[in-house]
């Protein structure tokens, strides 16, 4: 059964809004994970400046869609599936800025990386990078269409990507004790993985928000991800 | 979550149908009012909860042509059944209306009243009666110096208290609300919405709004109705944030109906 508009059709046209904006935070803090990624393989640190530069642009939507959420709080005292999607909405901006700030983080290491020769081909990192990606990408298909089984699918898909973090950990570190040099960038190869692990994690918070919009309980703090709710 | 089941249940409807004439206005409610606990009734015009409310202290009894099946336990008595004494049902289970009400005497006759028909008739007990009321109610000391004058002198806000101050002069079990801040602005509203909060820890209220955020904020439990039905009730937390039922869903939420 279709959900019926509200009698007060101004606010159906403030919800429709609302995701609208979030559907384009999550599409461009997407891109600029690809690109911070890109920037690492390419070593090119004109482009990290200038994906750094664009993290201003998630800052400001981040502040425009709290805001707007804040005002369709305080004027529409919304209940019940409308006050989970405004709150929820407002919870999955706050993940999608902070993953927006691992593509600049992720940019930074990079340019620190791009003045030392490459210490190895990187394979797990893109691999981890095109999990993250896909779990940002199925979590904001599942807000859109309000899919829970996706939602829950995307939860279950982090386990694979915390392994993948450990498996290059333990990598790295058998290099740093063959040879001390390679340390400095070692580390930064780690750092970039956790923040790949990071947006991950932000991917998980926003999933577990779109449960809680479809199915009005909450699954977070759970050991393991439930399969069905 | 508490649930009515696990608190003291101290009114209860069981499949009570009641019509006017012909026309059905509830069907077959089954509802327990747990002690010391607000209780919201909420729904669209019509939905039969005032008439429902009303039964609980027999109100309806007044009106012409009402047919009631069922039955409504009172502490797990029948309050329906030729035995009760009305008047001693309606002593323990007090009502503030819609619309301020006070007689036209004094405010501190409109308190005593009450009490001198329940056989009160030493001043000092009047006067310590009328003290407690009031202040009961919250109104005590906006009142206090003149509690000679004519209680149709006070602002509507201030009536609806001193209604609630006469409701409970006589010292009853239970509250029956109904609408009782819609004719009120909103600071003399959030003021007995405030007196609900501290009446509960002695009251067991019941109180039927049109104004779902009152609902939400006083109450503990929520009935929604829906056309003489009681569609869902449960935690007010609950109802307000998760409900089960479609119907509710659409009508908290503003959807049209």
């Amino acid at each position: 059964m279709a959900i019926k508009p509200h009698i007060d059709r101004h606010f159906d046209d403030e919800l429709r809004e609302l995701r609208g904006r979030v559907l384009e935070m999550g599409g461009f803090v997407e891109k600029q994970i690809a690109d911070a990624v890109r920037v690492l393989e390419n070593r090119n640190a004109r482009e990290a400046e200038k994906v750094i530069e664009r993290d201003q642009v998630v800052n400001q939507m981040d502040v425009e869609i709290e805001e707007m959420c804040l005002r369709m709080l305080a004027l529409h005292q919304p209940a019940a599936r409308d006050l989970r999607f405004i709150t929820t909405a407002m919870k999955i901006n706050a993940d999608l800025e902070r993953a927006g700030d691992m593509a600049q983080n992720i940019c930074e290491r990079a340019m620190e990386l791009s003045r030392e020769p490459q210490l190895k081909p990187y394979v797990d990192v893109p691999r981890m990078a095109r999990m993250t990606q896909e779990m940002l990408q199925d979590c904001l298909d599942a807000f859109v269409r309000e899919d829970c089984d996706l939602a829950l699918s995307v939860c279950r898909a982090d386990a694979a990507v915390d392994a993948l973090l450990q498996q290059i950990f333990r990598e790295l570190i058998s290099y740093m004790v063959e040879d001390p040099a390679t340390i400095s960038r070692a580390m930064r190869i780690i750092f970039i993985s956790k923040y790949l692990e990071r947006v991950a994690d932000h991917a998980t918070n926003i999933a577990e928000m779109v449960v809680f919009l479809v199915k009005g309980k909450s699954i977070r703090h759970m050991d393991e991800p439930p399969t069905e709710v | 979550m508490p649930q009515a089941q696990t608190a003291d249940v101290v009114l209860e409807s069981s499949n009570l149908s009641l019509w006017y004439g012909s026309a059905r206005a509830l069907s077959s409610i089954s509802l327990e009012i747990p002690k010391n606990q607000v209780t919201a009734f909420i729904g669209p015009s019509g939905c039969g909860k005032s008439t429902l409310l009303r039964c609980f202290n027999r109100l309806n009894d007044l009106v012409d042509l009402v047919r009631i099946e069922g039955d409504i336990l009172y502490e797990g008595r029948n309050i329906y059944v030729p035995e009760v004494d009305v008047n001693r049902l309606r002593k323990r289970i007090g009502m503030v209306f819609q619309k301020s009400n006070p007689f036209p005497k004094s405010i501190y006759e409109n308190v005593a009243y009450g009490c001198r028909i329940h056989g009160v008739k030493r001043k000092a007990e009047l006067d310590e009666i009328v003290e407690r009321s009031l202040r009961g109610a919250a109104l005590w000391t906006e009142v206090k110096d003149r509690l000679q004058d004519s209680a149709l002198g006070l602002s509507g806000g201030q009536q609806q208290r001193l209604c609630v101050a006469r409701a409970i002069a006589v010292e009853p079990d239970v509250l029956l609300l109904d609408e009782p801040c819609s004719a009120l602005d909103p600071v003399a509203t959030a003021k007995v919405e405030d007196l609900i909060h501290q009446l509960k820890n002695d009251y067991t209220i019941v109180i039927v709004t049109h104004n779902m955020q009152q609902a939400a904020r006083v109450s503990d439990r929520t009935a929604f109705m829906y056309l003489g039905e009681l569609v869902e009730t449960g935690p007010t937390q609950e109802i307000f944030t998760n409900p089960k039922m479609r119907q509710t869903e659409d009508y908290i939420t503003g959807r049209f109906g």
